[in-house]
């Protein structure tokens, strides 16, 4: 059996659904982050799927590698802000920084 | 079944077996440790559509950067007597049912939408290609990256440090 381009697709939506599943249902802000990652991850298996299967050229793979970069830089600033939450609250409950709620 | 076929499940099911492992595993060093199964799983996906290149990015800044920084950010914020009570899911059934419908709908859009195929498959190395590009048709995003690079490394250094009084 040939492998084709719908097999990489629907990995990309089961690693979707597991990363959104992830940041639908994790309380932990890290856990979110982590969600967030398998979610970028998924869309990038999409983007260098379709310049293999669809386009032929290497404008998907130039796109994969951006927004790595910026998962990069969303990790650093993300995991920075959990850290300054982490020291004013004590805890990393997404539910118990509300101090903004009223 | 030929050996292509066989590695590509191979790696499917470590990609989706650590992906599902983040998603439900009650202790969340076993979460940030499975990402590193995804992350080189799908490493080996790219090798597989023939991105040379972006598998080694995928290795260098996933696996070298961003799963480094996780497992910092896990050490740093839990006791690690406590770790089995830190990783709770709350909405568990509900955030099962949108999962399902959003997967059911990916499905069958991927399923019965008609995709545009490439005139041939190639297998070449992609490395002097994409560097080109970055030169030429990507060369103000590729200015704009670094600035957002310099940006997020700033933002992440004043968010962190401890504030100074006085």
């Amino acid at each position: 059996m040939e492998i084709t381009l719908t097999h990489f697709l629907v990995l990309g939506a089961i690693i979707f659904c597991l990363g959104m599943y992830t940041v639908l249902s994790r309380r932990n802000a890290i856990s979110v982050l982590m969600g967030v990652e398998l979610i970028l991850n998924s869309a990038n298996i999409n983007y260098v799927a379709f310049a293999h299967y669809s386009s032929g050229g290497v404008d998907g793979q130039i796109y994969a590698i951006f927004v790595i970069m910026l998962a990069a830089a969303e990790a650093a600033v993300g995991l920075a802000i959990v850290l300054a939450i982490f020291q004013i609250f004590h805890t990393i409950d997404v539910g118990a920084t509300e101090t903004l709620k009223n | 079944m030929e050996v292509g076929t066989v590695v590509f499940y191979l790696i499917a099911l470590l990609v989706v077996a650590s992906a599902a492992m983040v998603a439900f595993s009650h202790n969340i060093i076993y979460s940030a440790f499975s990402l590193l199964g995804t992350f080189a799983g799908v490493a080996g996906i790219y090798v597989f559509l023939g991105a040379d290149f972006v598998a080694a990015v995928q290795l260098l800044i996933y696996v070298g950067g961003i799963l480094v920084l996780i497992l910092f950010a896990v050490m740093l914020t839990h006791r690690i007597t406590d770790v089995q009570i830190t990783n709770r899911s709350a909405g568990v059934v509900p955030g099962l049912i949108i999962v399902g419908l959003l997967f059911w709908l990916l499905y069958e859009t991927i399923t019965t939408t008609p995709w545009a195929k490439a005139k041939e498959i190639a297998y070449a190395a992609t490395s002097a290609k994409i560097g080109d590009q970055f030169l030429q048709s990507y060369l103000l995003p590729f200015e704009l990256a670094s600035i957002v690079l310099l940006a997020a490394l700033i933002g992440a250094v004043v968010l962190a440090r401890k504030e100074m009084k006085g």
